[in-house]
């Protein structure tokens, strides 16, 4: 093993790296044992307790209600959130300060907000009573701040296309909006497909804020089974396994459509956003 | 809005807890993460991979899942009861940041480009000497960019405590829009300048060290 930051170690530093690793592995098996333990002694363990994770009834609910309901929302808000950035990203790169300006304004202040005080404000002026309700709620404000990280992220895509294709496209005489629809967006387009798609994790993570206005989704789901079964600690782990594979599968996609379209470089790291969301 | 401005003592209350959880949960969640990042880039194999699979978990799980975990799950195998909220409140949002924390860290000390330990070596210098004197010092500064975009979305994230009985401000502003539906945008309105200028002085600061430690290249 050879890294930036040590030598290929010695026998001496083999013997005692191979100390600290059977030592870390005890003290990690320890935890886990000490968790294990204590939830047979507070009888978490009991096969009542995970019943609603192997009985077809919940498992359809949370698969269809849960799953599918958040795959939906999360789906319908990043195309909501692709056109919203396109619209933006263009805007902020207009030359003209009275479009730029006010697109900056927006972007910025949407990225600013957290999603959650943005939902609730959606919620109670637009979706509650005769509104769109709690599920175009959750739709609009993950629209609204989404579509704002992605406005940078096309910004930045557009921006990182070479200065060379532009100013070419305008030696052969293209108008600016030729150069960017024929020249800069489709090269842009694919330097951004892969932030696109792990905007979508984040998405994906964000509707289960939609808990806090009784937006539909797994969470939502998982609620009713432990208000059933209070067996609060079980669906966590539960909620949060089908949340890992969702996103690691997205993830896999990601990586790949990288590999396809941009090759080995490293993915774009426009803004830390894109990474760190909810 | 007269209600919500004689009653604006509740708006900066509610601004303090968000403060508090976001100071408390930044400060816990720097240490740990720090810790987590150590492992991961440490030589030994096992608190690498444990780390990694920490980091991988924590990453793809939503933060609402890992409050439920705190404030419903844990004290199902009597963890944490009884425990006030604020101090929940921080627990999961440690849990949550220090794995971008960890990743923030790795990525730091990652972009220091191979020569620096190669040079610090040949010259003669021990391992915790290059660390000390060469490598640290500049993944310090590598690290701060990353490190406070993470911070700003701590500072964010807090308002997903509001969920969980926490009044801070995500929690008073549905207060106030539920008491005054005929001034929310107005109510909407102060709540978000109020995190705005969270997040601004944390930026400006961000850029304040940044500039101030930057390497000369």
């Amino acid at each position: 093993m050879s890294s930036i930051l040590f030598d290929n170690p010695g026998p001496r530093t083999v013997a005692r790296h191979r100390l600290y690793s059977v030592i870390g592995a005890l003290v990690l098996g320890l935890i886990a044992a000490a968790v294990l333990w204590r939830m047979w002694d507070t009888g978490q363990l009991a096969y009542a307790k995970w019943e609603p994770f192997v009985t077809p009834q919940y498992i359809q609910a949370l698969l269809v209600d849960g799953l599918l309901k958040t795959l939906q929302m999360a789906f319908v808000s990043i195309i909501f959130a692709v056109i919203f950035g396109l619209i933006f990203g263009a805007g902020k790169l207009s030359d003209r300060r009275w479009i730029s300006a006010p697109c900056w304004l927006v972007v910025e202040f949407f990225r600013a907000v957290p999603v959650l005080l943005l939902m609730v404000f959606v919620f109670y002026a637009y979706g509650v009573g005769g509104g769109f309700g709690s599920y175009w709620s959750v739709v609009v404000a993950l629209t609204l701040y989404n579509g704002s990280v992605l406005a940078e992220v096309f910004r930045a895509g557009v921006n990182a296309v070479p200065r060379g294709q532009a100013e070419a496209a305008y030696a052969i005489g293209m108008r600016k909006t030729q150069v960017m629809n024929i020249v800069l967006l489709p090269q842009a387009v694919k330097i951004m497909l892969p932030a696109i798609i792990s905007q979508m994790v984040v998405a994906l993570k964000d509707t289960s804020l939609g808990y806090y206005i009784l937006a539909p989704g797994l969470t939502a789901v998982g609620k009713q089974i432990y208000g059933q079964f209070f067996n609060q600690f079980q669906t966590a782990i539960v909620l949060a396994s089908i949340y890992i594979v969702v996103n690691l599968i997205l993830t896999w996609i990601a990586t790949w459509v990288q590999r396809k379209l941009v090759g080995e470089k490293q993915p774009m790291l426009v803004s830390e956003d894109t990474k760190t969301g909810t | 809005m007269e209600d919500v401005m004689s009653n604006f003592d509740l708006v900066l209350k509610a601004f303090w807890v968000t403060i508090q959880l976001l100071v408390f949960s930044g400060i816990a969640s720097l240490v740990f993460g720090t810790v987590l990042g150590a492992c991961r880039v440490g030589p030994v194999a096992v608190l690498a991979k444990a780390a990694s699979v920490y980091v991988t978990m924590v990453r793809n799980t939503p933060l609402l899942v890992v409050f439920i975990f705190v404030f419903n799950g844990l004290p199902q195998i009597d963890l944490l009861v009884g425990v006030p909220f604020l101090v929940k409140g921080v627990i999961a949002l440690t849990v949550y940041t220090s794995a971008f924390v960890c990743e923030a860290i790795r990525s730091g000390v990652n972009s220091i480009s191979i020569g620096q330990a190669e040079a610090s070596r040949a010259i003669g210098l021990t391992f915790g000497q290059s660390m000390q004197t060469v490598i640290l010092p500049q993944a310090f500064r590598a690290v701060v960019p990353p490190l406070a975009s993470v911070l700003i979305a701590l500072a964010k994230n807090t308002s997903v405590a509001a969920a969980f009985g926490l009044m801070e401000a995500t929690a008073r502003m549905r207060y106030f829009t539920n008491n005054h539906p005929e001034d929310r945008t107005l109510i909407f309105l102060t709540f978000a300048i109020g995190y705005i200028i969270i997040v601004e002085v944390m930026s400006a600061g961000a850029m304040g060290l940044e500039r101030r430690w930057k390497v000369a290249r």
